[in-house]
């Protein structure tokens, strides 16, 4: 009888462990892994096609919806993209707002990679932990935008509102009675940027938690160490980026080597792996969220002490106050232009990079002059990351593959598009 | 973990710009033809026959040193520079009558000038970043070879752009879709392919399966695509060189 060594095996796309709808078709010999090839695009909804319909403006609440756990960042790829080709630089207080809600949307990202991906190879636990924390930030998204994740918070210019002097407050329920909600409100009783700078001083706290739980754990490292070895030069030709790169050594970061808005003033340190495995991987996106909380500190001391404008006070991309709507006709028909047609951008191509939690997510547009994009592109850090799962995986054991997926931080709103 | 010493925190300024376009010219010689271009970024066309060559070069030159291609992006051009809405005459006629479905003009583009693909070039180690366009030199079966051999990571892009545009590439490894669905006919994201798409899918209680049939909705224009003369962006006008026009014209 001929011997049977090879076998197919479908993994996904409804697996638990397959972040959202990857669908994977794994070669196996026994338990080994010869071949991983990962059919995408099941969460593909064209995107960038949606975008070249609708004026600029209509779009930014498309790019939430990319990486719908790094939603800001998303957005503020795009938004930088058309401010570099129209010209214009939004207020400073505007660029703070945006680099501390970059970061705190990457703590919101980490965590959440955090406690799915311990969850994925075996450790319950640190995914309450994660989502306590990520509670807190969510309420700042809501705060300031009134949804807890698809913001559309950034325009091209500034940011739509300023910081709230008040906070969402909790009320009693069925399932939280009065001295839960007063514990909870407690926190909330100042802006927003008084609940931020409480947060930015428990959470240290909360990061030696997790780690408590992980770094020296036996389990953890078995599971992680060793596993999915990149070395830098490889990590440079699949393309690599963020701290996919930084696990394998090479000291790369957008927000120090290419600083865009107030980035260059901020102080913060950038972490770097040494073996390219899973757990270097862990530790350097770990050391980030203490970074990130550095820098959060850093905008808030700035924006409590310098109030201004948060928008660009150009009128052919801000609409006019609802208060001068109001007594004047001209302004009026001005807003209903700027809302039903846009404005159009100078013709041109621009390539927008930010580093996005992931990565390097960028936005390369190519506008012809009219009120809607030509062409849109996104660039999304996880896309690249997933083609190289087949060169990550192959000759490890089946339980590894969760572990690599998990390490790469593959969230399919970004890679589909 | 350690910081990084000593950053140099480089900001593409235009000497910056103008010294890596002069260590274009002289490391890549007459293979590369500059755009003009906006926002402090380089762009450069090559032809297909040559891109293969040109890009090992970008790769190895010491002055060069572009390890890392981010993205690989097909672009259609059908209808570039065209407007639904003529903003000059349509007042009077009204906002309804003012939307012309953009049908292909067949003729208007120069033949060869309909797909291009765009790679954009990082160099971690020089800090710098490049633009690479080529164009497909046949509208029908547009091809362009393959860079995967020199950069790996432009694999699954390629079979995007391959996806969504129908842009072949010469000695891809695995030239297959990978974004629609399995069976999907057509190339969506070229500007002849409708919004709206072609076909939808439902269940048909008769047959007692989920069946493909054309779709019963009609394309619209919800806000038409309109292009202001704007001064400020006229590269005619001495005073505004900064935000001029970035697709070079086809020779003639």
């Amino acid at each position: 009888m001929a011997e049977i060594h090879n076998y197919t095996m479908n993994f996904g796309p409804q697996h638990p462990a397959a972040h959202g709808v990857l669908r994977l078709v794994l070669e196996l010999d026994g338990e080994v892994i010869q071949k991983a090839d990962p059919h995408v695009g099941l969460l593909h909804r064209a995107t960038e096609k949606l975008a070249e319909s609708k004026p600029f403006n209509q779009s930014i609440g498309y790019m939430d919806r990319l990486d719908y756990v790094s939603m800001m960042c998303n957005e503020h790829a795009y938004v930088m993209a058309i401010e570099k080709l129209l010209g214009i630089e939004p207020p400073q207080r505007a660029q703070y707002i945006r680099v501390m809600f970059d970061e705190i949307t990457r703590i919101l990202n980490h965590l959440m990679w955090l406690g799915a991906h311990a969850l994925d190879i075996g450790a319950m636990t640190v995914f309450l932990y994660c989502f306590r924390e990520r509670e807190d930030l969510m309420d700042c998204y809501e705060a300031v935008s009134g949804t807890r994740m698809h913001a559309t918070y950034y325009r091209p210019g500034g940011v739509y509102r300023d910081l709230p002097e008040s906070m969402p407050q909790y009320q009693t329920s069925q399932w939280r009675g009065k001295k839960d909600v007063d514990r909870l409100n407690k926190r909330r009783s100042g802006g927003l940027l008084d609940f931020i700078a409480d947060f930015t001083k428990r959470f240290p706290a909360c990061v030696d938690q997790y780690e408590t739980l992980l770094t020296d754990n036996r389990i953890w490292k078995q599971r992680t160490v060793n596993i999915g070895v990149v070395s830098p030069e490889r990590a440079l030709q699949l393309g690599f980026s963020g701290p996919m790169l930084r696990g394998s050594g090479v000291e790369w970061d957008l927000r120090k080597k290419q600083p865009y808005d107030v980035y260059d003033k901020m102080d913060f340190d950038i972490p770097v792996g040494v073996n390219g495995d899973c757990y270097d991987r862990y530790l350097v996106r770990v050391e980030e969220l203490r970074q990130s909380n550095r820098i959060v500190e850093q905008c808030v001391a700035w924006l409590k002490a310098n109030p201004g404008s948060v928008m660009i006070d150009d009128r052919k991309v801000r609409p006019p106050r609802r208060e001068e709507m109001k007594g004047d006709m001209e302004s009026l028909i001005h807003h209903f232009k700027l809302m039903t047609e846009g404005y159009c951008v100078p013709a041109g191509e621009v390539y927008a990079a930010v580093e996005a939690p992931k990565g390097e997510l960028g936005v390369y547009l190519v506008s012809d002059g009219a009120n809607k994009p030509y062409r849109l592109k996104v660039r999304p850090p996880g896309f690249a990351h997933l083609a190289s799962l087949d060169e990550m995986v192959r000759g490890h054991m089946l339980a590894d593959v969760v572990a690599v997926i998990g390490t790469q931080d593959i969230v399919f709103g970004e890679v589909d598009r | 973990m350690s910081a990084i010493p000593g950053i140099t925190a480089a900001v593409a300024t235009p000497t910056r710009l103008e010294a890596l376009a002069q260590a274009i010219s002289l490391g890549v010689p007459g293979k590369l033809t500059r755009v003009v271009n906006t926002a402090g970024e380089l762009t450069y066309e090559v032809a297909a026959g040559e891109l293969l060559a040109t890009a090992a070069l970008l790769r190895d030159a010491p002055d060069l040193k572009f390890e890392m291609c981010m993205d690989v992006c097909g672009v259609d051009y059908l209808q570039h520079g065209r407007d639904e809405w003529n903003t000059q005459s349509a007042t009077s006629s009204g906002f309804s009558r003012g939307v012309a479905h953009a049908a292909p003009r067949v003729g208007e583009l120069a033949p060869g000038r309909r797909f291009a693909v765009v790679y954009h070039l990082l160099s971690i180690s020089l800090n710098q970043r490049l633009r690479l366009r080529v164009f497909c030199a046949d509208d029908e079966q547009p091809m362009v070879d393959s860079v995967t051999g020199i950069w790996a990571g432009a694999n699954w892009f390629e079979r995007e752009a391959f996806d969504l545009f129908g842009i072949l590439f010469k000695g891809h490894p695995d030239l297959r879709r990978l974004l629609t669905d399995y069976g999907f006919i057509g190339h969506p994201f070229r500007k002849d392919f409708p919004l709206s798409g072609n076909v939808e899918v439902r269940y048909d209680p008769e047959k007692g399966r989920v069946i493909y049939q054309p779709v019963t909705i009609d394309p619209r224009v919800l806000v038409p695509k309109v292009i202001r003369h704007d001064n400020r962006y006229d590269p005619q006008l001495t005073n505004a060189p900064v935000h001029a026009t970035s697709i070079a014209k086809p020779d003639g």
